[in-house]
């Protein structure tokens, strides 16, 4: 019981971060690639989430003596990942901007095809 | 001032990066980005002379104490590849505005060095810090605009080939920040230093074997190691020449030092290969590199894409050096990181000026050019003899302490494998060398130099490549302190 309900979160981080893998490597859409890359990373910041919290531990503000805190950390930790996440999508989405000008696709095996006959 | 070296290494070219972007002027941007990287190369030099006379310098940024603050550690091994990252960066700078005239439209040109500088702002504090979270944002940085970097090729193939190790190398780096994730939760510190203490006691834990097997797969996909690099051939082959002289000669250089550092730093020799027996997956991995790339690079037409290969082929060699896991070993990886990225640097300037002068490098197109570009063609087969490893070149100095390592183990195949990596090396050199000097030239091709200023940083790491070729105690006896430091030993 404890495997499954107790490390729930880490489950869901597994499910994510295989099947954000599995769109990378199995589509051939590029937007649906970087769909996939984005759940992959996403799948990570839930795993950092995760480890930062406490049981019954509150935000970590100064509230007495006996208060349990969550640790804040991760949680700055990821803030910076999501930004780096951001800029990462905004360049993959603007070369496929430009890729879909050079080819008028965004099929990765179009495009092979298209580079093949010239 | 000299206190805040470290941290001035990174902030110049940051800071100089959104200036270029206000400036646009062709011109003065490029003027200041070769400030900001001379600067640098010049504080770099500095911080190199001081960690030789002291060990190490400890960078609290923003004042706060180690542990809890991010760190910037600067010792023997990073400021060697500090020195290196800067000179390469300040050096083909130089060279880039005759070459990207050619290849890049005029009006993207501050863009260009605005993702030049922050590219070389991400390399420079990959190597400087001390904290492995902050290691991995500034990959991403170096790793992003790098991408920006490679797309401005005008094949739009090279927007795929941006596209592609987009794909991998955020697949990488994620897997590096997994590794990293695990290691906090194990011990709860980000500091490199804290986390080999902290470390010791947990590294049983399957938490820390999984950490360490995401983050052996995150870097060896960054430094492409083979198989895992797939993303590298189209990126050097179609981005622009400048582009790919300075990432051939850095960024993978890079990775291999955050390899050496959290494998040998972090998790320490002793877990890496006793334990986890690295070496046996290294050691393979790094032959059929060299064997298979060096294979495919004779084959190829284009030159640029069969020194891509050779550079893939090279990586085996370091990684070979690694996976001796002795002192001479790891000398032999340390300094062929530094000598490869002389030789490699120069052969992708050779090139930039073909395709200058060319607009192509095809094989077929570069017939009789020994009579065409004189010096252009002399100093890639300068840059050639030192990839084959000839005396009197880097090459020679890497092979020879690879050779050494090698049989001080007693695994003399392995060196008779290097030897024959070697004349690999020399069946594709020499395809094109014959190409150069023993075909004839097309009837109504003029003479048609490369121009200064662009010759004048190619025979610069020309230069480097036969002063240390001939006088490597320099570089070696430095490669060795370094060696020394990773196994842990005291200097």
């Amino acid at each position: 019981m404890n495997l499954i309900a107790g490390l729930f979160n880490y489950w869901v981080v597994i499910f994510l971060m295989m099947a954000g893998f599995y769109n990378v490597i199995a589509r051939g859409n590029l937007i649906k690639k970087l769909i996939g890359l984005n759940i992959f990373q996403t799948s990570v910041f839930l795993l950092y989430i995760s480890m930062g919290k406490k049981e019954g531990g509150t935000a970590p503000i100064v509230a007495g003596a006996d208060a349990v805190y969550s640790n804040p950390l991760p949680h700055v930790l990821i803030l910076t990942a999501i930004v780096v996440g951001v800029a990462t999508t905004a360049v993959g989405l603007a070369l496929v901007m430009r890729i879909k000008e050079a080819y008028g696709s965004i099929e990765e095996d179009e495009i092979h095809q298209r580079d093949g006959e010239a | 001032m000299e206190a805040h070296l470290p941290v001035l290494l990174i902030v110049v070219p940051l800071l100089a990066a959104p200036l270029c972007v206000l400036l646009r002027h062709r011109t003065l941007t490029w003027i200041l980005a070769l400030l900001a990287a001379w600067t640098v190369l010049g504080m770099s030099v500095v911080v190199l002379l001081r960690v030789l006379d002291t060990g190490f310098i400890s960078y609290a940024l923003g004042g706060w104490a180690a542990p809890w603050g991010i760190e910037l550690r600067i010792d023997v091994v990073n400021a060697y590849v500090l020195v290196l990252v800067a000179l390469i960066g300040a050096t083909v700078l130089l060279y880039a505005p005759a070459s990207i005239a050619a290849e890049i439209p005029r009006e993207q040109h501050y863009l260009f060095y605005t993702a030049y500088l922050l590219s070389f702002t991400g390399l420079l504090g990959i190597t400087a810090t001390g904290d492995a979270f902050n290691l991995f944002v500034f990959l991403e940085i170096s790793s992003i605009s790098s991408y920006a970097l490679i797309s401005l090729g005008r094949d739009r193939r090279a927007l795929m080939a941006s596209y592609q190790y987009l794909i991998m190398g955020t697949i990488g780096a994620t897997f590096i920040l997994i590794g990293v994730g695990l290691l906090y939760m194990m011990t709860g510190t980000l500091n490199m230093a804290d986390l080999a203490v902290r470390l010791g006691p947990v590294l049983h834990t399957r938490t820390a074997l999984v950490a360490f097997a995401f983050l052996g797969v995150g870097m060896s996909l960054k430094l492409a190691l083979f198989p895992l690099h797939a993303w590298l051939p189209n990126a050097y082959c179609y981005a622009p020449s400048v582009v790919t002289a300075f990432l051939a000669a850095t960024a993978t250089k890079v990775s291999i030092y955050v390899f050496l550092r959290f494998v040998f730093t972090i998790f320490g020799a002793d877990f890496a290969f006793a334990q986890m027996h690295l070496q046996t997956i290294i050691v393979p991995l790094a032959l059929i590199a060299i064997f298979i790339t060096s294979s495919v690079a004779i084959f190829q037409t284009n030159i640029k894409r069969m020194l891509a290969y050779s550079s893939l082929a090279q990586i085996g060699y370091i990684m070979l050096g690694i996976g001796l896991v002795s002192e001479t070993g790891l000398t032999a990886a340390i300094v062929h990181l530094f000598n490869h990225a002389l030789m490699k640097g120069a052969l992708f300037l050779a090139l930039g000026g073909v395709a200058l002068r060319l607009g192509s490098v095809e094989l077929e197109d570069m017939r009789g050019l020994g009579k065409r570009m004189p010096a252009t063609s002399f100093a890639f087969v300068l840059g050639g003899l030192s990839l084959i490893g000839v005396p009197l070149t880097v090459g020679f100095i890497s092979k020879w302490y690879l050779v050494l390592a090698a049989l001080e183990q007693g695994w003399w195949p392995l060196a008779a494998l290097v030897l024959l990596g070697s004349l690999l090396a020399f069946i594709y050199i020499w395809r094109v060398v014959e190409v150069l000097y023993f075909q004839p030239p097309p009837t109504d091709a003029p003479r048609n130099e490369a121009p200064l200023s662009m010759q004048i940083p190619m025979w610069l790491l020309l230069a480097a490549v036969v002063y240390f070729g001939a006088s490597a105690s320099l570089t070696a006896g430095i490669a060795r302190k370094a060696a020394i430091l990773l196994l842990g030993g005291a200097l």
